[in-house]
């Protein structure tokens, strides 16, 4: 039978660093899904993950056992992923008419028959993307959380460690520049 | 162009394509290398940190014994100088005895 996660958290304080690992394996996929989310190269969303790690196997002593491990983890993820999002603010001056030519006939779809263009399409989902990339870290955080991944304000105040005032002062300011980007995509691509 | 719309595609864009959950290769066991080699290095370094903060402590109780020293809080209160106390406190064994003469 299968050590629970309890069991595996309660040998690893014991000293066996080894039980670390099969709590590795069984919660990575979910880590990496959320690193993916915020960064695009490989390598930063491998050194996401391995902070992550470090940082789980760092403060496990402090995980209470009151709600699930995974919880625990995820927020200790998303957090990582902010970190990470603030010490790499991109240039975000960059201009829409450099995009690619899937995303430009998309485009170009989009506006000819905005209720038939489809948005399964790899091209928008590099788009969106693109647009992300622009945004602060807070409004990315918040945008992902909330609009892509359907969260709750309640619930990204539990994974950010915001309130929940904020979390709405920070979700109000990102669709604020959300809006911008869009414009400035609409303005760079056809005026 | 319509933005509103534009805006609710997009998201709609990036929920239908979630990211992978690919985990590369024996991923676990690097993790595992890597704590393992953090723990050596935390282990020295808290060595490190705790000869830093005695030195520092060091380094502090000689300031305040020196600012102790040269302020007038330890001034002999008789007023006499150094060297006639030194004078005094070595020649009153003599002085007892020569009084018992």
């Amino acid at each position: 039978m299968q050590p629970t996660d309890a069991e595996l958290i309660a040998a690893v304080l014991k000293g066996d660093t080894a039980s670390f690992e099969p709590l590795i394996a069984k919660y990575s996929p979910r880590v990496f899904a959320t690193a993916r989310r915020h960064a695009r190269r490989e390598s930063e969303v491998e050194d996401i993950v391995q902070e992550v790690w470090a940082k789980a196997f760092q403060k496990l002593g402090s995980f209470r056992g009151e709600a699930p491990f995974e919880h625990w983890l995820m927020r200790l993820a998303v957090r990582t992923c902010y970190d990470f999002l603030r010490a790499h603010q991109r240039n975000r001056e960059i201009s829409f008419s450099e995009l690619s030519e899937p995303e430009s006939d998309w485009l170009d779809h989009f506006v000819a028959d905005p209720d038939r263009s489809d948005e399964n399409a790899t091209a928008a989902g590099q788009l969106i993307e693109r647009i992300l990339a622009l945004l602060s870290a807070p409004a990315r955080l918040v945008i992902t959380l909330q609009e892509i991944e359907g969260r709750s304000v309640k619930e990204i105040a539990e994974l950010t460690g915001w309130s929940v005032t904020l979390v709405k002062v920070r979700a109000f300011r990102a669709r604020a520049e959300m809006r911008k980007c869009l414009q400035k995509l609409a303005r760079d691509k056809y005026w | 162009m319509n933005l509103d719309k534009l805006q609710k595609k997009l998201f709609a864009a990036a929920r239908a394509n979630p990211p992978s959950d690919r985990v590369p290769y024996a991923f676990e066991k690097r993790i595992l290398a890597r704590l393992a080699a953090r723990r050596v290095e935390d282990a020295r370094s808290q060595w490190g940190a705790a000869l830093w903060r005695g030195a520092a402590a060091c380094v502090a109780v000689t300031v305040l014994l020196s600012v102790w020293s040269f302020s007038g809080f330890n001034r002999p209160r008789s007023g006499a100088n150094l060297s006639q106390d030194l004078e005094h406190t070595l020649l009153a064994s003599a002085d007892e005895v020569d009084n018992n003469w």
